[in-house]
């Protein structure tokens, strides 16, 4: 009976273990940056005091451990190792500054956490620069208990901001495939979002047959991408919240690579349904289709301009896929495409930076996909990867970085890298595949 | 690694516990229903059925081939695969009452909405031949799978040139 005891917490034990391991992505920075910015992140004071009733003793989630990865993450600051914090100050006021500039520090995060009598909790930050002595940015902010790992991440975004000058993307969230075999062998795919961080990952969709080219609402509230559901791609948009789907696009032949427009109303798709593979604009609202592109050539993976003034897309009407550009208004095409590339023999799959000066794509090069970025302004392209099955590049919202899916021992994983290539980290699944990786835009308040 | 180590641990504790236990239940299978496949079978094994009987030894063995193979993101059909194709076109030109489903695939490389529209691109080739030698295109259909159904596994040319191709999947009689 005793040992049947020990079993059974053992047992307990393990499925705790288990359920930790299974947290859906895990993150690896492979690249750091030389020069990253030396930051300290002390751990947040829990200010719980006299138990109320049903209150913890410890604070529910570790808000600087959350900040302190987002701020490794983004490849630009190196917070140090918390067993080298020369104290653990939870305001400005109890602050050595001294003390800290001797380790090197230049800027250090304080904060605290404290319950409230009506169950939420309020947490609050200072970032504090070590050699003029003062606050750099400070807030309390009100937040629920699930909301919790959120809040650490605005309170990334707000201190990415403050030290770097563009606003963080840490409360973003990606949209990706997942591919994974059940007991039957047979392949299951599932659509899922999570936190930029890969925590609080969501299935949004599972299915037997092939699902693609996710693609995010400008408000995050809804995905298009396409489904094999019914033995042929067709396109649908599904609301996150409810979860209802909606088949918006099943013509005769290729319906595929959705992609909004920046005011939401308009998805930019690829169709076949008049002879081969062009170019279309879908009014959600209207329902109507107005093509863009003419060409006995493959035309697809359209992707819009922010300002919606132009669509730039892949096509191999010159020798083998390049990436084109037409003007357009919500009716069609404004003018004849221009190519864009120019550099090699494959440029494909384009995603455009949130400021419109950038354009990431796959580029081939000595056999090798790799994802490269074309400075739209100068034409001069960097090649930013160096594996050899690199594939669907997304923006971050603030364009920092660019998340995409590439091979990693024989298995689909998800990477990013800083715009400038010197930042890396890899997004790994426990089991299976990970593909079509799309960041959101910005979360709307 | 600590993963596989604690999941060895649980099946082991999980057996000892079996073992403890009178009335312990097998692993319920049907509790797992499985959701209705909603792939289109496409009636691959169905295709010998309206076969023609009268061929030459020549025409019946290209006829037994379904597959056609295609060099990388290129469409353009091989002498070889031309032969295939007409024995094909004969056969469904002279029984109307057959249809096919030409489905058009492409290898891991490169982008996969690119291979969608690639594949397709295979089987209007192979479409094309088929009507220019009598088919009716009532006869056809065509659907492209992109690189989603790869017919080898693995990252390498050897797996690659199985996937790049056009399966003639005849359908009903």
């Amino acid at each position: 009976m005793v040992r049947l005891k020990h079993f059974l917490f053992l047992l307990i034990l393990l499925f705790a273990m288990m359920r930790a391991s299974f947290a859906a992505l895990t993150i690896d920075i492979t690249q750091g940056i030389d020069g990253a910015l030396p930051i300290a992140v002390v751990p947040f004071a829990w200010a719980g005091t006299a138990p109320v009733q049903g209150a913890t003793t410890a604070a529910p989630e570790n808000i600087a451990a959350i900040v302190a990865s987002d701020l490794r993450r983004s490849g630009r600051f190196a917070p140090v190792p918390e067993s080298d914090l020369v104290g653990r100050p939870s305001h400005g006021s109890q602050v050595n500054y001294t003390a800290w500039r001797a380790l090197g520090i230049d800027n250090l995060i304080v904060g605290h956490i404290k319950p409230l009598v009506d169950g939420t909790y309020e947490v609050q930050f200072q970032l504090l620069d070590m050699f003029k002595a003062e606050q750099l940015v400070g807030y309390k902010i009100r937040s629920r208990r699930s909301n919790l790992r959120r809040t650490a991440h605005q309170i990334s975004d707000l201190i990415y901001q403050a030290l770097m000058g563009v606003k963080g993307a840490f409360d973003t969230n990606i949209c990706y495939v997942t591919v994974t075999k059940n007991r039957r062998h047979e392949k299951i795919y599932r659509l899922a979002i999570a936190d930029s961080d890969g925590y609080n990952e969501k299935i949004i969709l599972e299915t037997k047959s092939p699902l693609m080219s996710p693609s995010w609402s400008p408000n995050g509230l809804q995905l298009a991408y396409v489904s094999f559901s019914r033995g042929r791609p067709e396109v649908y948009v599904q609301s996150i919240l409810t979860g209802q789907a909606k088949r918006v696009a099943a013509f005769k032949g290729i319906n595929g690579a959705p992609s909004w427009s920046p005011d939401g109303k308009q998805l930019a798709l690829t169709l076949s349904k008049d002879g081969n593979a062009e170019i279309y604009i879908y009014d959600l609202g209207r329902g109507t289709t107005h093509r863009v592109t003419h060409n006995s050539a493959i035309d697809t993976e359209p992707v819009w301009l922010p300002d919606a003034s132009a669509i730039i897309f892949t096509s191999d009407r010159g020798n083998g896929p390049q990436l084109y550009q037409v003007a357009v208004n919500s009716r069609g095409a404004l003018s004849r495409p221009k190519r864009l590339t120019f550099e090699g023999s494959y440029n494909a799959r384009a995603s455009v930076s949130p400021d419109g000066k950038f354009i990431a794509m796959v580029h081939r090069i000595e056999g090798s996909y790799r994802i490269a970025v074309l400075e739209r302004e100068t034409g001069y392209l960097r090649v930013l990867t160096e594996s050899r099955l690199d594939e669907s590049p997304s923006f971050a919202p603030n364009g920092s970085m660019i998340i995409y899916a590439t091979e990693y021992k024989n298995r689909g994983v998800l990477a990013a890298v800083s715009v400038d290539g010197r930042a890396r980290q890899r997004l790994q699944l426990n089991q299976g595949d990970v593909r079509e990786p799309a960041w959101s835009f910005f979360k709307q308040k | 690694m600590k993963k596989q180590l604690g999941i060895v641990l649980l099946i082991a504790v999980l057996g000892i516990l079996a073992g403890c236990s009178s009335n312990s239940k097998k692993e319920d299978d049907s509790s797992k229903t499985a959701t209705s496949n909603t792939d289109a079978t496409h009636g691959a094994e169905m295709g010998g059925s309206g076969m023609a009987t009268e061929m030459h030894s020549g025409q019946a063995d290209a006829l037994s081939k379904r597959v056609i193979y295609f060099e990388f993101d290129s469409s353009d059909v091989t002498s070889e695969a031309r032969e295939i194709i007409s024995a094909h076109a004969q056969n469904l030109s002279q029984n109307a009452n057959l249809s096919v489903v030409l489905e058009g695939h492409a290898d891991e490389r490169g982008t996969r909405e690119y291979n969608v529209a690639l594949g397709e691109r295979r089987a209007k080739a192979v479409q094309e031949l088929l009507v220019l030698q009598g088919v009716q295109p009532s006869q056809i259909q065509v659907i492209s799978f992109g690189e989603e159904r790869p017919a080898a596994v693995g990252h390498d040319e050897s797996a690659w040139r199985l996937n790049r191709r056009v399966e003639i999947l005849y359908s009903g009689s």
